[in-house]
């Protein structure tokens, strides 16, 4: 048994990859309904931030809310074509964190 | 009423490492009607695509087509394999067509083999330009006869129809150049009339073999595809199959959770029902096929970007670590300086990137965090028009790199080149420049068919 003044883990998990050299997926799995509605409210998830923190057009960010799974899918064109020489990560994978540890900031 | 079709899916990708034999030789006890697997992707990069090469080893393709044929022979199935060679190029397909051959001579296999080639050649795709046949995906790419011609390769991926072809003229084994993941594991239980939305929402699902379980490492899955929908079937031991992490892999890799554009056609499963029949095996129903009214194909196009060359040095000083985006900026305008006065290069004529190991190296501007780090590796890239550009530049790079000191440092400063000689050249590098789709008079007609028969005829 975990002590109680330790930090909760977080409820959700956020995975990006490739969807295609051009386009960028990002998968949010909530563990529960409560933290699905949540984020699903959540401002740091709207097509407009999602383009502030990603430097990209948010006419072009496609956000999809999955009840069947509590899962935030949101896609957009990348920032940097994959594997064009301006590119740091040639699948797509880390740009999760960046979205991860902002959602854990405090608003 | 169709028969019910089983398709093993041995792994995601064939030639990407050693699995466990037990789900796959579970799935072979099943007897399934095909075997069917990919071999490629553009997400390992541009450069498979712009050199026509493989990413994975002859040794792996070779060790893991040796259990699939002698699968295949025992149960008297077909064998599909896609995107052969990583990025589906012609080179590709002829890579597997030898270790094929070989492996049919060793096994003592009579078999027909059938290669579909989906290269294009530039002026095919020009003409078809020319023709209003070519389509803008998003986001939109412009595109013109001088791209068309600064591409090295362009492949189609193929939909069913090129597979269902070469397997109705009696292949026993098809080495199919670029051919949508989809479209492999589709194609028998459409050739048999299996329901086309089950068969294609299968096809994604299976496309990556057990990642739609809960042992996704564990390489092999299988699916019934019906008149009325799929059954997945967990094969690894302790693996299970749940509506949910079937679901889930709808999402992987795919920027529309609920839609997916194939050759010929689109599949969508907004109105699909996932049911656990147990623990291993999940019943979907509920997908549909909408053909389209003009058919199209895919292309993939990638161009020389350059050359590039490579630089890496460590720096551990804690004075520098300190100060290092001070040092790090003065670093590049003396290297920016070095090349305007001994090379007589404008800032135009060469891309220089300094990138920070274990700072910000993967995000660059993007980066909100700052950490503590005892080491930062400084990686310069310099990619040019021209191979001895580049490396000029490169050589101009080292002994900035090797000693530039602060500006206030008294003593040489000497920093740490892990590696002699402390630059790589990394030759031409390539980038990915078509996203487009081309229109197409019949399925077949951007493909190509050879067929052969080797090994003994018993």
């Amino acid at each position: 048994m975990s002590p109680s003044n330790t930090t909760p883990s977080p409820t959700y998990a956020v995975r990006t990859k490739n969807a295609g050299p051009f386009w960028l997926t990002i998968d949010i799995f909530c563990d529960d309904k409560p933290t699905f509605w949540r984020l699903r409210e959540d401002p740091r998830l709207c097509a407009q931030a999602i383009g502030d923190l990603l430097r990209t057009d948010a006419n072009s960010v496609k956000i999809f809310h999955i009840d069947a799974l509590d899962v935030i899918k949101i896609s957009l064109p990348r920032p940097v074509v994959q594997g064009a020489v301006a590119d740091r990560d040639m699948h797509g994978a880390q740009w999760a964190y960046l979205l991860q540890e902002q959602l854990e900031k405090p608003q | 009423m169709s028969h019910p079709v089983k398709v093993l899916v041995p792994s995601g990708s064939i030639g990407t490492g050693a699995r466990p034999q037990q789900p796959f030789d579970l799935g072979v006890s099943l007897k399934p009607d095909v075997i069917a697997v990919d071999g490629g992707s553009t997400d390992s990069g541009p450069h498979y695509l712009g050199s026509g090469t493989a990413k994975c080893s002859h040794g792996s393709l070779r060790a893991e087509l040796k259990l699939l044929m002698e699968a295949r022979h025992n149960l008297g199935v077909p064998l599909i394999v896609g995107s052969c060679g990583t990025c589906g190029s012609d080179q590709g397909v002829d890579l597997m067509r030898d270790i094929c051959r070989g492996l049919a001579e060793e096994l003592g296999h009579a078999v027909r083999v059938t290669c579909i080639y989906s290269e294009q050649s530039a002026a095919t795709v020009k003409t078809a330009l020319a023709e209003g046949r070519i389509g803008h995906l998003a986001p939109r790419m412009e595109i013109d006869d001088s791209l068309i011609d600064r591409c090295s390769h362009i492949v189609a991926a193929m939909g069913v129809e090129p597979i269902i072809h070469a397997l109705r003229e009696g292949a026993d084994i098809v080495l199919a150049g670029r051919a949508t993941d989809t479209a492999l594991m589709a194609a028998v239980p459409i050739m048999r009339g299996a329901h086309a939305g089950a068969a294609w929402h299968a096809g994604k699902i299976l496309e990556c073999g057990a990642f739609c379980t809960t042992k996704p490492a564990s390489g092999a899955v299988m699916a019934t595809i019906d008149d009325t929908g799929f059954t997945i079937h967990a094969l690894a031991d302790g693996a299970e199959a749940t509506p949910r992490t079937v679901l889930a892999h709808m999402l992987y890799e795919n920027a529309n959770p609920y839609e997916l554009t194939e050759p010929g056609g689109a599949l969508n499963v907004e109105a699909a029902r996932y049911a656990a029949l147990d623990e291993r095996n999940v019943r979907v129903e509920g997908s549909t096929w909408t053909p389209n009214g003009v058919y199209t194909v895919k292309l993939e196009g990638a161009a020389p970007a350059g050359f590039q060359g490579v630089s890496l040095c460590i720096i551990r000083s804690p004075d520098y670590i300190a100060r290092f985006d001070e040092w790090l900026t003065l670093l590049e305008l003396k290297v920016r300086g070095n090349i305007q006065a001994q090379l007589k290069l404008a800032p135009e004529a060469y891309d220089l990137q300094f990138r920070a190991i274990g700072r910000d190296a993967v995000l660059g501007g993007l980066e909100s965090r700052r950490g503590d780090p005892v080491e930062i590796g400084v990686m310069a890239v310099v990619t040019t028009p021209e191979a001895a550009r580049t490396k000029e530049i490169i050589k101009l790079l080292s002994p900035p790199m090797l000693h530039f000191p602060l500006p206030d440092d008294p003593v040489t400063a000497t920093h740490a080149f892990p590696l002699s000689p402390s630059s790589m050249d990394r030759g031409v590098v390539y980038e990915f420049v078509l996203n487009h789709v081309m229109v197409v008079s019949d399925p077949l007609a951007p493909f190509r068919f050879v067929s052969s028969n080797f090994g003994r005829m018993q």
